[in-house]
């Protein structure tokens, strides 16, 4: 088991026939991902690395029983195609693209209320399953399949925890990167609650960073609803108030959304918090009361 | 992207939000021709990209058009040092006066983008004129919301409620809803992230007018508002982070001696965190990006260097997309360009890491390797200290 995307996901790449959809679509392929198709609007017909081009989302899902779509088009397109993959009642919609207005994304959320479409991102690395299927733009190597959930606002510190846990000789369930923008699809709470239900993932890591609230979330619904270890670390501790850290949601504003705050909280939900991001797989093993192999 | 007073003024007056009457004086002399026309008294206002400029004598009440320009004389031009703008303060190049009229009373009303809901929130208190987070840590009921569905908009209704929650007399209700209304079209239509009138004035002679207003754009929307990108005050801004605004950088010049190059911000952050931890104080914040290319890395080394307090430089990289292989070139080449007058400490990790290794070893340039972020840490910790 492992949480939303397995071997038998089928996959659409939108933006496929741009440089970075082609790339990374070249990418999944090398790693096992079933890439089903692709999307262009006006380059149906055509193929990139084998795979059928088609002019919408509705016709690559009608011609491919495709359930899962991940966007690399411009962030001037990309709400509108978030739009059509959820229309077209795709199941699970990655978008990595940076860059997106948040109030397109704002628009966007209250859409896709009440339909059954997942959304990941924008502005994350993307979703995988070690061993099984790559939707997004993590280096597929440093992975190995395993037992430890993986959740974070970031994308390369995601390869840094991901890379302990496996340099420690344990591997990973499922890897998730929610993304950096003050208004996305998925929450940590949405990945939380998946990996307490799925039986395969053991304990988690969850990577926070500093802005909002969503860590504060997170660790009340820990305390409240998980049984399965969680360790956490927030990136930003040494980050200075009214300075915007590269990621649109990664300010401390009136004081609030600090690490101090955000840890506190971990804290007493009873996360074991690692003290530096270079413990992340040590303060992992010790939770488990492991060795290192 | 934030703008002046009197550039947001001018946008919400454009969306028939009410605002008092008022013009941009550059020298005192204009001042004074401005509050002839328009009559006394008028206030003079320091135009700054910071609140909390009356306590430091950044706004001034003129009886008479010679006060009026004696006023814009001491604050053109002055260091202004506010509460927001820290120690150093900042230099005023402008006064916006308006007129002034007799104020019956002042409220706030203010709107975000909610996280939590993922809703655009108006938000109104009576407390107008105080922080509204001094508000909002002790008195939190003052602070009346309405969540915005953002397929309907903000309706009249809701405005209603804030007017009525706010106490407006019944006569000025419809003006009330008028410039919520209008502040709402002006927030949406120009991809604001922040809008805040503080205080919003009943006046005596019965109008509802925003006596300030501060407006905040998303970084991410300002692609399709040229005017609003047009607003932008370069002399606002730290030069160095301009200059990396420039080449896809994302730098924030922080006060320790440790200058650092990450790719990602979360990474980019927890490096910043380890230095710390380690004893040691960063320079910098500086991501790179996932697709940096040599001459990226070329720019990033030059405005690290440009900071006359950095005693060390450590790059941290964790290559995805990105290759190690690239970085190590972008490395050697900047280092070859610019010299190095510092101790370079480079962990590298991730895609094709054996082959950017190489690189660094061939280059024969004196590089400190590290093998996690922690060993990179210490070492830069240990060789920013002994440069001092």
């Amino acid at each position: 088991m492992s949480i939303w995307v397995n071997k038998d996901t089928k996959v659409l790449v939108q933006g496929i026939t741009g440089a970075v959809g082609a790339f990374h679509t070249r990418q999944m392929l090398e790693y096992g991902t079933k890439i089903v198709g692709g999307v262009t609007p006006g380059k149906a017909g055509s193929q990139v690395e084998g795979v059928p081009v088609f002019h919408t989302v509705l016709d690559a899902v009608m011609a491919t029983g495709a359930n899962a779509s991940v966007i690399y088009v411009p962030h001037a397109f990309a709400a509108d195609a978030i739009c059509e993959a959820a229309d077209a009642g795709i199941a699970l919609v990655v978008c990595i693209t940076e860059g997106i207005p948040i109030l397109d994304m704002v628009k966007i959320k209250g859409y896709m209320n009440g339909k059954n479409t997942r959304l990941i991102g924008p502005n994350c690395p993307g979703i995988i399953t070690p061993g099984e299927c790559k939707i997004g733009i993590m280096p597929g190597y440093i992975h190995k399949p395993g037992s430890v959930g993986i959740v974070s606002r970031s994308g390369t510190l995601t390869y840094e925890a991901v890379n302990q846990v496996t340099t420690l000789g344990m591997g990973q369930s499922t890897c998730i990167g929610i993304g950096g923008d003050p208004v996305n699809g998925t929450n940590f709470i949405d990945v939380l609650s998946a990996f307490q239900e799925d039986p395969q993932t053991e304990a988690v890591i969850l990577i926070g960073e500093i802005g909002g609230t969503a860590e504060e979330e997170a660790a009340a619904f820990v305390n409240a609803s998980m049984t399965k270890p969680v360790i956490g670390f927030v990136a930003g501790q040494t980050a200075p108030k009214g300075k915007r850290m590269g990621h649109a949601g990664a300010i401390i504003s009136g004081g609030k959304g600090t690490a101090a705050e955000k840890i506190e909280a971990f804290k007493a939900a009873g996360i074991s918090v690692s003290e530096t991001p270079a413990d992340l797989g040590i303060t992992l093993l010790r939770r488990l009361g492991r060795k290192v192999h | 992207m934030n703008i002046h007073e009197y550039q947001a003024k001018e946008v919400l007056a454009k969306y028939g939000v009410a605002v008092p009457r008022g013009k941009v004086a550059d020298v005192p002399s204009e001042a004074e021709v401005i509050a002839m026309e328009f009559g006394t008294p008028v206030v003079v206002k320091a135009q700054i990209h910071a609140g909390g400029r009356g306590k430091g004598g950044g706004i001034k009440l003129a009886r008479t058009p010679e006060e009026a320009r004696e006023f814009a004389k001491q604050i053109i031009g002055m260091t202004l040092v506010t509460a927001q703008t820290g120690p150093q303060g900042k230099k005023v190049k402008r006064v916006l006066v308006e007129q002034a009229g007799a104020i019956q009373k002042e409220l706030y009303l203010g709107m975000v983008i909610d996280r939590a809901t993922s809703r655009i929130v108006m938000m109104a208190s009576t407390e107008g004129g105080m922080e509204i987070e001094t508000v909002a840590a002790h008195t939190p009921e003052k602070i009346l919301k309405e969540f915005i569905d953002p397929a309907l908009g903000l309706m009249p209704y809701q405005a209603r409620n804030l007017a009525f929650g706010l106490s407006i007399p019944p006569e000025l209700t419809g003006k009330a809803v008028k410039f919520m209304m209008g502040l709402y079209n002006a927030f949406v239509e120009t991809d604001c992230s922040l809008a805040e009138i503080n205080p919003l004035v009943l006046t005596e002679g019965g109008d509802v007018i925003a006596l300030d207003a501060k407006m905040n754009f998303d970084g991410n929307g300002l692609f399709r508002h040229k005017d609003i990108q047009a607003l932008r005050d370069f002399d606002e801004e730290d030069p160095t982070e301009t200059e990396a605004s420039k080449f896809d950088l994302s730098y924030i010049r922080l006060d320790g001696n440790i200058g650092c190059m990450v790719n990602g911000a979360g990474l980019a952050m927890a490096t910043m965190d380890m230095i710390k931890m380690c004893g040691g104080s960063p320079a910098n914040f500086l991501d790179v990006g996932g697709g940096a290319n040599a001459e990226q890395v070329n720019n990033a080394f030059r405005l690290i260097v440009s900071d006359p307090n950095v005693k060390a430089i450590l790059v941290n990289i964790f290559g995805g997309i990105m290759r190690c292989d690239v970085i190590a070139e972008g490395v050697v080449s900047a280092v070859k360009a610019l010299g190095l007058k510092v101790p370079l400490v480079v962990r590298q990790e991730g895609t094709n890491v054996e082959r950017g290794k190489e690189i660094l070893a061939a280059s024969n340039l004196n590089i400190i390797t590290a093998s996690d972020m922690k060993d990179a840490a210490n070492k830069v910790v240990a060789a920013a200290g002994q440069e001092n």
